[in-house]
């Protein structure tokens, strides 16, 4: 394997939910700067996955390296601010704080910023992420699509290496995808690495350069996007169309 | 307009406030004393369950250890009250650490009875305390007010007799206490941790995804609160000069008066617990002669409160008026120039 020069590994990752085996046996390694996406049926384990390399669940075998450092017993702080950024699937912004203030909150503490630091950061993302004007509005009062953005300018806003999206095109029409897609490129470019669950198939494919998929919690394939929607067996068993 | 008003007006009402004890009657500077100590708890209440989301319904715990620790540094040790009052807000914040291990645990609803528990398990405990006068309770010693530390002072200052020198002390460090915590809240909840602790009431989950951590900042606020708490009980036991673990930890009088106050006045803003106070000492003046009634109203007016007007008054004013005199939010840097190239 080539775990050195990951910047974030799996190694035989497993996890059960009683006897519910949610993630069997996962492993693979994200180069840096790389965008990988993940898709698979609902309940395949793709979440839980994510769960998994954020430390919100600690799997019961395997290891989660970062950088080659096995951060396995790590809390989802520590992960934060180790470079592991997320967005969730619902959106989960802080209600009652501003959609800058939601910035913030992730630049000071994720980011490690400083007070005199983080406010140009979080300006920064704002206009990368079309939310600048809506800057000081409380972040619960914001329609889907705000939402989506919020998502991801806050997972931006800690500065992760690694940034896992969860179905943040889901939901959304077609020009708000094409939009949503232009910055997640746009964040792409910059460096950061991007793992990307989404089942909006021609979104996700114009962004990765690998596509794993994952079904019953095994990872069934993983490689060339191309290669992978055109094996049988992904064809058969995610899109459902007869081998 | 807001940034005008307040620096202004708020130095203008603390020096009001401090002037009650040279031109007030001693009745009003007593009536006073206890509307400025209700308020620090109920400061000390809302930072709790409105930012940090931690609904105790067991305050009194700190209150009546904080009074009963400020009692044995004097009975027993031999210590001015005044120090007695620092011991009671450290032993009262050295105690939250375990209650915190184990109310911790529990959230929400149960939080709230676990804490009650707590409160209550520790009127219990401090009732077998013999040398304080087991459940029947005991006084300070004649005297020991009287010749605080300070009591001299404030004498030469204002004139009078004794015991009203130690009334106008007492008044004097309830409203230092006031000025202190909501300059301190204020400063806190503006500071990079105040920002979390907010994050973290309005989405835990979300909170560590960005690397807050909600334990911490809350077992910081319960602990930070329990010494604020601790130190008022003292206060409150100094001036009344009598405890018994029925009145030093009485859930009516040192949290649901509070929590009334909070709800009322608006949960979760900085001037809440104040416009709370004031409306609350004013059905009190008006109703006080009523007895059982007046609970009842009380009761009531929180209820229609909690139903009807949600934020509270200090709440709905701000939401009416869009006027904050004490805004805890970050505004956005203004957008620089687009520099694109």
């Amino acid at each position: 394997m080539g775990g050195a020069m990951a910047i974030l590994s799996l190694q035989n990752v497993s996890k059960s939910f009683g006897a519910l085996k949610v993630t069997q046996e996962v492993s693979f390694d994200l180069a840096p700067g790389e965008a990988l996406g993940i898709i698979g049926p609902n309940g395949a384990g793709k979440s839980t996955l994510f769960n998994l390399i954020t430390g919100n669940l600690r799997p019961d075998q395997g290891a989660i390296l970062l950088d080659g450092r096995d951060v396995t017993g790590e809390t989802p702080m520590q992960r934060c601010a180790s470079g592991i950024g997320r967005s969730f699937q619902i959106p989960q912004p802080f209600d009652h704080l501003s959609v800058y203030e939601n910035l913030l909150v992730a630049a000071r503490f994720g980011g490690r910023l400083t007070a005199a630091e983080a406010p140009a950061h979080c300006a920064d993302i704002l206009r990368r992420t079309g939310l600048a004007a809506l800057a000081d509005r409380k972040a619960g009062g914001l329609p889907l699509l705000n939402r989506k953005r919020l998502e991801l300018a806050r997972a931006m806003a800690t500065r992760p290496r690694v940034i896992l999206l969860d179905e943040i095109a889901g939901g959304l029409t077609e020009g708000e995808c094409v939009e949503l897609v232009a910055t997640i490129c746009d964040i792409h470019a910059q460096g950061t690495a991007i793992i990307w669950i989404e089942h909006v198939l021609h979104a996700l494919t114009s962004v990765v350069s690998r596509l794993m998929v994952l079904n019953f919690g095994r990872m069934l394939m993983i490689g060339a996007p191309d290669a992978v929607m055109a094996a049988p067996e992904v064809r058969e068993i995610y899109l459902g169309i007869e081998a | 307009m807001g940034k005008t008003f307040t620096p202004l007006i708020l130095p203008l009402l603390v020096l009001g406030m401090a002037l009650v004890p040279v031109i007030g009657s001693r009745a009003l500077v007593q009536d006073l004393f206890m509307v400025l100590c209700l308020l620090v708890l109920a400061l000390n209440w809302n930072m709790l369950a409105g930012f940090a989301g931690l609904v105790s319904v067991g305050q009194q715990a700190f209150v009546g250890i904080g009074a009963y620790a400020m009692f044995a540094s004097v009975i027993l040790w031999g210590m001015d009250p005044l120090a007695g009052l620092l011991v009671g807000g450290l032993v009262a914040m050295a105690l939250a650490v375990p209650v915190a291990f184990f109310t911790f645990r529990l959230n929400g609803a149960y939080f709230a009875i676990g804490t009650w528990v707590v409160a209550d398990i520790a009127r219990l405990a401090f009732s077998q305390w013999k040398a304080l006068g087991g459940g029947t309770g005991t006084s300070l010693p004649k005297g020991a007010a009287q010749e605080m530390l300070g009591v001299a002072t404030v004498r030469g200052l204002i004139g009078g007799s004794k015991a009203a020198a130690v009334d106008a002390l007492t008044y004097w460090l309830a409203l230092a206490l006031v000025v202190v915590l909501l300059l301190a809240s204020w400063a806190f909840l503006r500071s990079r941790m105040g920002l979390g602790l907010q994050a973290v009431r309005d989405n835990a989950l979300a909170a560590r995804a960005v690397g807050v951590d909600p334990l911490r900042l809350k077992a910081l606020v319960f602990l930070l609160t329990a010494f604020g708490t601790g130190i008022c009980g003292g206060l409150l036991f100094i001036q009344i000069g009598r405890i018994s673990p029925g009145a030093a930890f009485s859930l009516l009088d040192w949290t649901a008066f509070v929590i009334f106050i909070v709800v009322i006045g608006g949960i979760g803003t900085l001037p809440g617990p104040v416009i709370g106070v004031l409306v609350f000492y004013g059905l009190e003046r008006l109703l006080a002669d009523y007895g059982t009634v007046y609970l009842i109203v009380l009761g009531l007016i929180g209820i229609a409160i909690m139903l009807f007007a949600r934020r509270g008054l200090w709440g709905g004013f701000v939401q009416r008026t869009g006027l904050d005199p004490l805004p805890l939010s970050h505004a956005a840097p203004a957008a620089p120039a687009p520099t694109r190239s």
